[in-house]
């Protein structure tokens, strides 16, 4: 049988690939993939909660799924106002590096 | 929901995760991460969670993949030339996630309730869009309405963003 632990476990490598997607690439595109990627997997690990706590009426406990109603609906509008930020960048240095957008850096 | 669907769903959703991070080509990796948000829906209906399901396949897969793909073949972005890898800066890179990994581990093994199976539900079908709603509506009214007012701001603020400066 299926246990919480599994669907927490696939939850917990897709957050360390998102991580590992954030650490190592250098495009920004890629970048605001990886950080969907992980959103999504605490998303996964919500939903498992939710429907490993049924409560005393026989229902999931339905708290958690609105908390990912939620968790989308903002990655949703973090993704447009991101993308909109890279085609202003782009416009200004014709570059998605963010080894070549090191001005600030110390 | 069979153990047999699950690791198939799973291994679909991490090795196209993976994809993403790994490919060097954006228009491949975002079309991995379509697949891997299917993978990830499948999850989720095996949880009888079917609203959450349908939302993440309609908004993401649908409506944040295409924003993606668009801004991709608008900037026009091909695969990045090869440049020298910082080999020291990338395996600290793994080093740092592959940590992360063995303590995500670690805490799940030691987690009592990890070791059990889900409970089973009384009945058939359950009305989960039903029951969400009245949640939204009751409970989480109040953030739902922020959460309108957030999206309302991000549009304008996209809207502003994108729009050219004018030449003077």
């Amino acid at each position: 049988m299926v246990t919480l632990g599994d669907y927490l476990l696939v939850s917990g490598i897709l957050f360390a690939i998102g991580f590992a997607g954030v650490m190592l690439r250098r495009n920004l595109i890629i970048i605001l993939m990886s950080l969907e990627l992980m959103l999504n997997a605490a998303n996964l690990s919500l939903v498992a909660f939710s429907r490993f706590r049924v409560g005393p009426n026989g229902l999931p406990n339905y708290n958690a799924q609105v908390f990912v109603f939620f968790i989308i609906t903002v990655a949703a509008a973090e993704v447009a106002v991101g993308l909109a930020i890279l085609v202003a960048l782009f416009r200004a240095r014709q570059t998605t590096d963010v080894k070549d957008i090191s001005t600030l850096k110390f | 929901m069979s153990p047999f669907l699950f690791w198939i769903f799973a291994l679909l959703t991490v090795i196209f995760g993976a994809a993403v991070v790994v490919n060097r080509n954006p228009v491949a990796s975002a079309l991995s991460l379509v697949v891997s948000f299917l993978g990830l829906s499948a999850l989720f209906m095996s949880l009888d969670a079917y609203f959450v399901g349908i939302i993440q396949v309609l908004v993401y897969a649908g409506a944040v993949m295409v924003l993606f793909l668009f801004i991709i073949m608008l900037l026009n972005l091909r695969t990045e030339e090869e440049r020298r890898i910082n080999w020291l800066a990338s395996a600290g890179g793994v080093a740092v996630a592959l940590a992360l990994l063995i303590q995500i581990f670690l805490v799940i093994s030691r987690f009592e309730p990890a070791r059990k199976t889900f409970p089973p539900l009384p009945g058939s079908s359950i009305d989960d869009v039903r029951n969400i709603g009245a949640l939204l509506f009751s409970s989480y009214n109040l953030p739902f309405q922020i959460v309108g007012v957030l999206v309302l701001v991000a549009t304008i603020g996209v809207v502003l963003l994108s729009k050219r400066e004018p030449r003077s």
